[in-house]
């Protein structure tokens, strides 16, 4: 494993600095921000568990170790702005303010979700809170944010798209046709990489000589930033700067935000092809433990009130396992032919 | 009514419809400052400006995406590719985004885009710059497939194109730029999903759309002054969603049926039309049914080899001889 920290390691093997108190959000947002991405762990967490109870199907990858990228990146960004996606789309589903009970229900399979059961984990979308949707295609997320940037430019809505996608993302052809454009054109978007270092079983290292993958930046005439992909609030100060200078027509930022997958690559995957005792030192880096251990060092809340937000996440979607499986519906046979073309319009 | 070239009535059409609505843009390979090769996006860079007719660089899978991503967000993006030929290169973004967001995503998205793909064969372009591949997309639930050939129905469908939400692959025929005919001065529209019958007969129906309704009414008006055979010429237009009743209704008229493509034969659309045939009114059939195509082998350079290849005036009066053949 190469080049696996942002920072040279300081010899106690504590290469991360810890989390310093970000000088814009209050506390109340920072409780907001920690609750989101409790519920992403406890949201995937139990999706792991229904996908081995054979509650759910399909591919599920895991967004869990991954938080602090989707909600420190989502805090900066205002509800109406867009976000693209990849196949691990729970997170930035969470952090853009979906409704979890709409989600559970989808990977139900049920009417009431948010894809009317069409669409499962790998698509997951939300479009009314501008998350245009997950894809199961490494990379096919790229052009569709320069197209929402592209729209943007043109209505002069003002919009900005926050594009994530995987270290394996970087080495499609539109990853560099997405890129190109959006900095040919000044527009409005921020490339967020979620370098967790491998794809499926493929270190980057494998198949990029150059590991530092904001160092592409160079290539297309943008800024090009590193951060800590486990460090939330070292993830929002760069994309809230990335977005200020897009929403100032500036143009595109990339962001590599450098972490490490601790879990497999999708929720039933015993990871037989990794050597497991490199990855256990950096769940010390578990961005959730962090943000916690944050608010006791900082004494900006009593371990009870963070029990409280923890509490909440747990129970919410607890709930939603009980709304998707108790209280929601079974898409029809006659829904297999709805939504292939707008307007009701049925070609056989 | 004014005398137009299909060149002219895709540039109005267009224009008009920029005029229109602001949210239509165009986006390709040369639209903008050059007009495109063939001179169908001229002027529209000088009235409309560079925000909405955007000279992309040659990244067909990153722009075709774009509009897909510009469709979803609140435009009505026109996608050109240059050749259709290289739709292959943006096939994921097509079929794996366009064709499939509005259903995996439970109807929550529009995409109303166009891709202009200008195809057919001749003039010596050799294998990458002449084929036709219409049946590919008519694979695809989700997208629409339309290749009209006059001016009016190339203005008409145009307009209907951009007006549709959801995403439409509009084939239009390289060797027919030229082509003239008339297009009225007011504001029309073509539906899609209905046939043309350019010509009435009561022998033989021939399907055809694109270039092969033009060589098919060559072939029939042939036949009939030769032989007095009396052909139907049905020109479909568009492909998905396609007028059946139309076919079928001719064929119950005639009960012989041929059906041309200028694509190569094998897996092509009049494969797939003739199959529909079968299902629908096999009984009305009083002999097999003739497809005419393209040899199966990719398109040679030399003009006599090339020529042997394209599916000809020739082996259209051939193929209703065919299904006459028993009579
Ligand atoms: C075009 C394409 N090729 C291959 C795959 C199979 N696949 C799914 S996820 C994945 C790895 C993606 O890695 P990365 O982009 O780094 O995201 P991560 O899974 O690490 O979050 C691969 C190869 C795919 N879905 N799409």
């Amino acid at each position: 494993m190469t080049k696996v920290l942002p920072r040279e390691d300081d010899g106690d093997g504590k290469c991360f600095e810890d989390l310093e108190i970000p000088p814009d959000l209050d506390l109340g947002r920072q409780k907001d921000m920690y609750l989101k991405m409790c519920l992403i762990r406890e949201f995937d967490t139990k999706v792991k568990e229904l996908w081995l109870d054979n509650k759910i199907y399909g591919l599920a990858h895991s967004y869990v170790g991954a938080e602090a990228i989707a909600v420190g990146a989502c805090a900066a960004l205002h509800p109406d702005d867009y976000i693209t996606s990849t196949h691990r789309g729970h997170g930035h589903t969470i952090a853009k303010g979906a409704d979890i009970n709409k989600m559970m229900a989808e990977l139900f399979g049920k009417y009431e979700g948010y894809n009317r059961g069409k669409g499962g984990s790998m698509h997951i979308a939300d479009v009314e809170h501008g998350m245009l949707g997950a894809t199961g295609i490494v990379g096919s997320g790229m052009p569709i944010a320069l197209g929402s940037a592209l729209s943007a430019n043109v209505l002069g809505n003002g919009k900005i798209t926050i594009c994530f996608h995987g270290d394996g993302g970087t080495n499609q052809g539109v990853w560099h046709e997405t890129i190109n454009m959006a900095a040919a054109w000044n527009l409005p978007v921020v490339f967020v990489i979620e370098n967790n270092q491998m794809a499926i079983g493929t270190e980057l290292s494998c198949v990029s000589k150059e590991t530092d993958l904001f160092r592409r930046a160079l290539g297309y005439g943008i800024p090009g930033v590193l951060v800590d992909g486990f460090n939330v609030f070292e993830v929002y100060l760069a994309v809230k700067e990335a977005v200020e200078r897009a929403r100032a027509g500036q143009g595109p930022t990339l962001i590599e935000a450098r972490f490490l997958r601790l879990l497999g690559h999708f929720v039933a995957d015993d990871q037989w092809y990794r050597d497991l005792t490199k990855v256990e030192p950096y769940w010390d880096y578990d961005p959730v433990k962090r943000m916690r251990e944050y608010f006791i060092l900082n004494k900006l809340l009593k371990e009870k009130e963070i029990v409280e937000i923890e509490a909440k996440a747990k129970a919410s979607v607890e709930r939603s396992v009980v709304y998707a499986s108790t209280e929601c519906s079974e898409p029809g046979i006659d829904t297999l032919y709805e939504d292939i073309y707008a307007h009701g319009e049925v070609i056989v | 009514m004014s005398i137009k070239t299909v060149r002219e009535a895709l540039n109005d059409g267009m224009r008009e419809e920029m005029r229109r609505d602001p949210t239509v843009i165009l986006m390709g390979c040369d639209v903008a400052v050059r007009g495109n090769p063939f001179g169908v996006t001229k002027g529209l860079l000088q009235e409309f400006g560079p925000k909405r007719v955007i000279d992309t660089p040659i990244s067909e899978p990153g722009f075709t995406g774009a509009g897909v991503g510009a469709a979803a967000t609140g435009l009505r993006p026109i996608v050109e590719i240059l050749y259709s030929d290289w739709i292959t290169l943006a096939m994921d973004q097509i079929v794996n985004m366009a064709a499939k967001m509005r259903y995996m995503f439970g109807g929550k998205v529009n995409v109303p885009l166009v891709v202009r793909a200008p195809f057919g064969s001749g003039g010596g372009n050799a294998a990458q710059h002449s084929q036709s591949f219409e049946n590919w997309f008519n694979h695809v639930p989700g997208l629409k497939v339309v290749a009209p050939i006059s001016p009016y129905d190339c203005k008409g469908m145009l307009l209907t194109a951009i007006r549709d939400d959801n995403p439409v692959i509009f084939f239009e025929h390289k060797r027919a730029y030229q082509i003239k005919g008339e297009v009225p001065d007011e504001e029309y529209t073509v539906p899609f999903g209905k046939a043309a019958i350019r010509k009435e007969g009561s022998d033989v129906t021939i399907v055809s759309y694109s270039m092969m309704s033009i060589k098919a009414l060559q072939a029939a008006e042939e036949l009939e002054k030769e032989q007095g055979i009396k052909c139907e010429v049905i020109d479909l237009r568009s492909l998905l969603p396609l007028d059946y009743e139309t076919v079928m209704g001719s064929l119950a008229k005639t009960n012989r049926i041929v059906v041309c493509q200028e694509a190569n034969l094998r897996g092509g659309m009049a494969a797939d039309i003739v199959a529909e045939i079968i299902d629908r009114g096999f009984d009305l059939l009083d002999a097999p049914p003739v497809r005419v195509a393209a040899l199966n082998v990719p398109m040679p350079y030399n003009m006599a080899l090339e020529n042997e290849v394209i599916p000809s005036v020739q082996k259209i009066k051939a193929a209703v001889l065919k299904a006459l053949g028993d009579r």
